[in-house]
C-alpha cells in the first residue's frame, strides 16, 4: 500500500517537474520575462486547450466503455422501465449539449488564442442570438418538466387500487425491520412509546388493537411478483432512507411521522439471476472476491445476486451496513413463506404467559448490522 | 492626442484620502481599510481550504483503500485511526467538516468576502466601504468563527459528524452519534458567528454598492464582478437569517429540550419525551438558505469569470444586460428551488412538483450565461494568462456540472440517485470546482491589485491550472457512475455490499486524481506566498484593463486615490472598439478606460 502512495507522489512530482521545465523553455525563447501572457504563452496554452478538449472527450468515453458495465441493471419495477426511459432521454440531450458546447467553448480558447497585434471584434450583443439560446433551453426543458412531472405523479400517486400489499419498514440505528399486515392485510396500529424490549415488543405495536394481533415482522423482505406493494416507511430514532435502487425506489424514514412510497416488482429474484448483465457482473464480482480470498482478506465469500435495501441518509456509525435483504418471488413461493412465519400474538402477545422467544427469520442479517457497531 | 489627462479633471480635494499615522495594529490587525480586510479574508480562507482539502484527501485514501492501515491517518488522527486505521466515526466528522468548510469558509467568506471587500470600492471608484468599522467587524467574526470550527476537531468526543446538512434528530441526539454532543454544540456556535459576520458584510456591500458609486458611474456601467456581488449579498441577507433561526431552533432543541424538530424517538432503550417536532421542518429552514447558499457561492466566481474573460478576450462581454437579467433571475429563483433537496423527504408529493417546476427554470438563466461566455470567446485576441486559463476552466466545470442539474433537478430521475455520489458528482463540479476557479481566477488577475503590483509567476501558474483541470475531471467524470451504479454518499467503506466490489477500481483512480490535484495546490500555495515577497513588480495595469480599480494608486493608501476619485463616462467593457475607419477609439490602445469620456461622434452602444 506504501508502495502505491509513494508510486503516486513520485508519478505527481515527475509530472509536475516535467511541465515546469518544459513551461520555464517556453518563457525563455523570449527575452521578455514579464509575468503577462506573451504570443509564446497563448500559443501552447492555445494548444492546451484544444488537447483538452481531446482529454475531456476521452475520459468520457473511456469512463463509458470501462464503467457502463457497473450501472444497475434494467429496473425491477413497473415504473422503473418508464424511470430508465426518461432518464436516457435527459443523458441523449445532456451529452449532445456538453459535446456542443465543450467543443465550442474549447475550440474558439484554440483558435482565437492571442497575437501581438491582432485584432478582436467588437461584439457586444445580438439580440437575434440570444433569443434563440434562451428560447431552445425553454422548449427542451419545458418538454422535460412536464414529462418528469407526469411521471412523478403517477409514482407518487399511493392508492389503495388493485389490492396491494401493505408492508411497513422499519428503520433504526442500524438495521431494518419490516412488517406485514398479516390476513387482514392491515397494520396494527404502532408508536415507541409503546416499545418493550422486554416482550420483545420492538415495533411498539398497540396490543390491544385488533388489528395488530395477526401483523407478521420479519427480518427479510418477501415480496411476491407482480403484486403492487404500498410500503409505510418508520424510524425510531433518526432519519434514515429506504433505498431499494434495484427497484429505482426511494423514501425517506422520519422520526414523528409515516411516510409512503409504492412499486410493483416484475422480475423475481431468480430471474434478475438469470439476466445476462447480472450474470457477467456476479462473474467479475467473484473473480475479484477469488482474488481477495486468494489474499486472505474476510468477507470475500463468493456472491449471490439479492435485491437490497440500503439505508442512504446519514444515520451514524454504521450506516455503511445498514441493509435488509429483499426477495421477490412468485405468489406460490410468497404464500408458503408468509404462511411458515409467526404472527405478532403468537410470538409477542403469547409472551405475557410464557418466556419470550422471539426470534425472527433472517436474524443473521441482524446480527451482520450489529457487528458493525463494535 | 491625450484623452486620459481629461480624467481628472473636476476636484473633489476635500474628500482626499487621509494619511493618519497608522500603527502596527491598525495597519495589520484591526484595520478598517477595505484592502487589508480582503487580503485578510484571502489568506484565512486558504488557510481554512487547506485544512478542507486535506480532509477529503484522508477519507478519498479511506475510501479507496478501506480499512488499510496508513502511518499518515496515526499522525493526523490520533486516537481515531488506532494502529492507522480509520475509524467510522471520524470518516463522517471529515465529511461533515469538510463540507462545511469549503461551502462557508473558504468558498463563501474566502471567495466573495475577499473579492467582494477588494473590488467594490476600487471598481465603483469609492475610497472604502460605507462603514469600516462594520468591515472589520465582519472579518474579525468570520475568524473568530474559523477558530471556534477549527476548535471542534479537538474536543473529546469527536467533532460534528451528522453531515454540513446537519440533519437532526442525528445531529440533536448525542446518544445517536458521538459528535453530537460538544463538537455539536462549537458547530453551531461557530456557524451563529459565521451569519452575524456574513450578514454585517452583506449589508456593508449593498449600501456601498447603491450610494458610493462615484460620479457617472450608473448601475448599467456597473462591472459584471459588481452586479455579482451586490445580487448575492442581497441573497445572503435574505436567506441568512433563516439558516441562524433554524439553528437556534436546534440548540433549543438540543439545550433546553423543546421539540422543534424532533418526535417520537426511542433509542439506546429509552422513549425520549420529545412530541410533535419535525425533522422535515429543519430541512425546510437549512435547504431556504442552503440553496442559495449554492448561488452565493457560484455568483461571486461568475462575475469573477465574466470580467477577467472579457478583459483577457480583448472584447466586450457579450451581452452584458443579459448577463445582469441573467444574475437577477438566478437569484430569484435561487430562493424558491430548496424543496429540490427533499424530494424523498417525505414532504407533500405536490410541493415536489412544484420544486421540479422552478428548478429546471433556474437552467434558462444559466444556459444564457454559458453561452454568452462562450460567444465573448469568439473572435477575440485572447490572453491565455492563468486567469483566463481559470476563467475558461470554470465555464467548462460549470456546464459539465450544470448538465446533470437537469436529472437532479427533475424529483423523478433524482428518486434513485439521491444522495448517491451522482449527487457528489454533480455539486462538487458546478459550485465546488468551477467557484474555486473562479476564486483562483481572480487571485491571479487581482494579485498585483492586492500586493501593490508584485505578480504571481505565470509558468507556476499553468502547472497549478493544467494539473488542476486534469485531476478534476479524473476525480469528479468516474464518480457519477459510481452514483448511477446507487453507491450511497457518506458511507464509511462500501466492503458491506458485494454489488459494489467491482467499484473499488474507481474509486482508487478517483483518489489517485485527487492526491495530484491537491499536490497541484502546493504549487499554489508557493506560487502565492513567494509573489508576496519576491513577486516581479509588473505595470499598473498589467492586463490593460478598463476599470477604475487599475487607476488606483499602486501603494495602498487608505483613500485608494491619492488625488480626486476618477469620473466615469463610459461602461466597463470598451475592449477593441473601433471608429467608423476601423480604427481603435484611443490610437494604438485596445482598450477604452471607463475614465475616458466618449469622443465626439462616438457612441455609446447600446449595451
Amino acid at each position: 500500500m506504501t508502495t502505491l502512495l509513494v508510486l503516486v507522489v513520485l508519478v505527481l512530482v515527475a509530472i509536475a517537474i516535467w511541465q515546469m521545465t518544459k513551461m520555464f523553455e517556453f518563457a525563455q525563447l523570449k527575452t521578455n520575462t514579464s509575468e503577462i501572457a506573451n504570443d509564446n504563452d497563448n500559443k501552447y496554452n492555445g494548444y492546451l486547450l484544444f488537447a483538452f478538449l481531446i482529454f475531456i472527450y476521452g475520459i468520457t468515453i473511456f469512463s463509458f466503455w470501462k464503467y457502463s458495465k457497473v450501472l444497475l441493471p434494467e429496473a425491477a419495477s413497473e415504473h422503473g422501465g418508464e424511470y430508465d426511459y426518461l432518464m436516457l432521454v435527459s443523458f441523449i440531450i445532456i451529452f449532445f449539449v456538453q459535446t456542443i458546447t465543450q467543443a465550442l467553448l474549447h475550440y474558439f480558447g484554440y483558435k482565437y488564442r492571442g497575437e501581438k497585434g491582432k485584432k478582436a471584434l467588437f461584439y457586444a450583443d445580438n439580440d437575434r442570438l440570444e433569443f434563440i439560446w434562451t428560447i431552445i433551453p425553454v422548449i427542451v426543458l419545458a418538454g422535460l418538466i412536464l414529462w418528469g412531472l407526469y411521471t412523478w405523479t403517477n409514482i407518487m400517486d399511493i392508492n389503495e387500487e388493485d389490492d396491494p400489499l401493505i408492508v411497513e419498514l422499519y428503520a433504526q440505528q442500524f438495521n431494518w425491520t419490516a412488517r406485514y399486515g398479516g390476513e387482514d392485510n392491515v397494520l396494527g396500529a404502532a408508536n415507541v412509546r409503546m416499545i418493550d424490549i422486554d416482550k420483545a415488543n420492538v415495533l411498539g405495536l398497540d396490543e390491544s388493537d385488533s388489528y395488530a394481533a395477526d401483523d407478521i415482522i420479519v427480518k427479510e423482505l418477501h415480496l411476491p411478483v407482480g403484486r403492487k406493494v404500498n410500503f409505510k416507511m418508520r424510524s425510531q430514532d433518526v432519519l434514515h432512507s429506504a433505498y431499494m435502487p434495484h427497484f429505482r425506489a426511494q423514501m425517506n424514514c422520519v422520526p414523528g411521522m409515516t411516510t409512503e412510497f409504492s412499486f410493483t416488482p416484475i422480475t423475481t429474484t431468480a430471474q434478475m439471476r438469470q439476466n445476462p448483465d447480472v450474470v457477467e457482473k456476479v462473474k467479475r464480482t467473484n473473480a475479484l472476491r477469488a482474488e481477495w480470498a486468494a489474499e486472505g482478506r474476510p468477507n470475500s465469500d463468493p456472491w449471490e445476486f439479492d435485491y437490497v435495501l440500503i439505508c442512504n441518509k446519514i444515520c451514524g456509525q454504521s450506516h455503511y451496513n445498514m441493509q435488509m435483504k429483499i426477495i421477490v418471488e412468485t405468489e406460490e413461493e410468497y404464500n408458503e413463506w408468509i404462511k411458515s412465519q409467526k404472527t405478532f400474538a403468537e410470538t409477542v402477545m403469547v409472551a405475557d404467559v410464557q418466556e419470550p422467544d422471539f426470534n425472527p427469520v433472517g436474524a443473521e442479517t441482524a446480527e451482520l448490522s450489529y457487528k458493525a457497531q463494535d | 492626442m491625450s484623452v486620459t489627462a481629461q480624467a481628472h479633471v473636476e476636484d473633489h480635494a476635500h474628500d482626499h484620502g487621509h494619511h493618519h499615522k497608522e500603527t502596527f495594529i491598525t495597519k495589520y490587525i484591526f484595520s478598517q481599510d477595505h484592502k487589508m480586510i480582503a487580503r485578510q479574508y484571502l489568506i484565512t480562507g486558504l488557510i481554512m481550504g487547506f485544512v478542507g482539502i486535506a480532509m477529503s484527501l484522508l477519507f478519498r485514501m479511506q475510501l479507496a483503500w478501506p480499512g488499510e492501515s496508513f502511518p499518515i491517518f496515526e499522525t493526523l488522527l490520533g486516537k481515531w485511526a488506532p494502529d492507522g486505521v480509520m475509524d467510522a466515526d471520524i470518516y463522517l466528522a471529515l465529511v461533515t467538516i469538510h463540507g462545511t468548510i469549503m461551502v462557508f469558509f473558504v468558498l463563501t467568506a474566502g471567495l466573495s468576502g475577499t473579492f467582494s471587500n477588494l473590488l467594490i470600492p476600487l471598481q465603483i471608484g469609492a475610497r472604502d466601504m460605507a462603514s469600516g468599522f462594520l468591515n472589520m467587524v465582519s472579518y474579525w467574526l468570520f475568524f473568530l468563527s474559523s477558530v471556534i470550527m477549527v476548535i471542534s476537531l479537538f474536543v473529546e468526543a469527536g467533532p460534528a459528524s451528522a453531515g454540513w446538512t446537519v440533519y437532526p434528530p442525528l445531529s440533536a441526539l448525542p446518544m445517536a452519534q458521538s459528535g453530537s454532543g460538544m463538537g455539536m454544540t462549537l458547530w453551531l456556535v461557530s456557524m451563529t458567528i459565521f451569519i452575524a459576520s456574513s450578514l454585517l458584510g452583506s449589508l456593508n456591500y449593498i449600501v456601498t454598492v447603491l450610494n458610493l458609486r462615484t460620479k457617472g458611474m450608473s448601475m448599467t456601467r456597473l462591472p459584471l464582478t459588481i452586479w455579482a456581488f451586490f445580487v448575492t449579498a442581497v441573497i445572503g441577507v435574505i436567506s441568512f437569517p433563516v439558516l441562524l433561526s433554524a439553528g437556534l431552533l436546534l440548540l433549543m432543541d438540543r439545550s433546553f429540550g423543546t421539540s422543534f424538530f424532533l418526535s417520537d424517538i426511542f433509542i439506546q432503550g429509552e422513549v425520549l419525551h420529545y412530541q410533535g417536532g419535525s425533522p422535515v421542518l429543519f430541512e425546510h429552514l437549512f435547504w431556504f438558505l442552503g440553496h442559495p447558499e449554492v448561488y452565493i457561492v457560484i455568483l461571486p466566481a461568475m462575475g469573477i469569470v465574466s470580467e477577467v474573460m472579457s478583459v483577457n478576450a480583448r472584447k466586450p462581454i457579450f451581452g452584458y444586460r443579459a448577463m445582469i437579467a441573467s444574475i437577477l433571475a438566478i437569484a430569484f429563483l435561487s430562493t424558491i428551488v430548496w424543496g429540490h433537496h427533499m424530494f424523498i423527504s417525505g414532504m407533500n408529493p405536490f410541493l415536489g412538483s412544484v420544486f421540479t417546476f422552478t428548478t429546471l427554470l433556474i437552467a434558462i438563466p444559466s444556459a444564457v450565461k454559458a453561452f454568452n461566455w462562450i460567444t465573448t470567446l469568439w473572435k477575440g485576441n485572447l490572453q491565455l494568462n492563468p486567469g483566463m486559463l481559470f476563467s475558461i476552466g470554470m465555464v467548462s466545470t460549470f456546464i459539465t456540472g450544470g448538465l446533470t442539474g437537469i436529472i437532479l433537478g427533475d424529483s423523478t430521475l433524482d428518486i434513485n440517485v439521491h444522495d448517491t455520489y451522482f449527487v457528489v458528482a454533480h455539486f462538487h463540479l458546478v459550485m465546488g470546482i468551477s467557484a474555486l476557479y473562479g476564486l483562483f481566477a481572480g487571485v491571479y488577475h487581482w494579485f498585483p491589485k492586492m500586493f501593490e503590483s508584485k505578480m504571481m509567476n505565470k509558468n507556476l501558474g499553468y502547472v497549478h491550472f493544467w494539473i488542476t483541470a486534469i485531476g478534476s475531471y479524473g476525480i469528479f467524470f468516474p464518480m457519477h457512475f459510481v452514483g448511477m451504479a446507487g453507491v450511497p454518499r457518506r458511507y464509511y467503506e462500501n466492503t458491506a455490499f458485494p454489488m459494489f466490489d467491482e467499484l473499488t477500481d474507481v474509486q482508487v483512480l478517483m483518489t489517485v486524481f485527487a492526491l495530484i490535484t491537491a499536490g497541484a495546490q502546493l504549487v499554489f500555495a508557493y506560487n502565492f506566498i513567494s509573489s508576496i515577497f519576491y513577486g516581479k513588480k509588473g505595470p499598473k495595469n498589467p492586463w490593460k484593463a478598463t476599470t477604475l480599480e487599475w487607476t488606483a494608486e499602486v501603494k495602498h493608501i487608505h483613500g485608494n486615490w491619492d488625488g480626486p476619485i476618477p469620473h466615469v463616462h463610459r461602461w466597463a467593457y470598451d475592449y477593441s472598439k473601433t471608429d467608423e475607419n476601423g480604427e481603435y477609439i484611443i490610437p494604438g490602445q485596445d482598450f477604452v478606460p471607463q475614465t475616458v469620456p466618449l469622443q465626439e461622434d462616438e457612441e455609446e452602444l447600446n449595451h
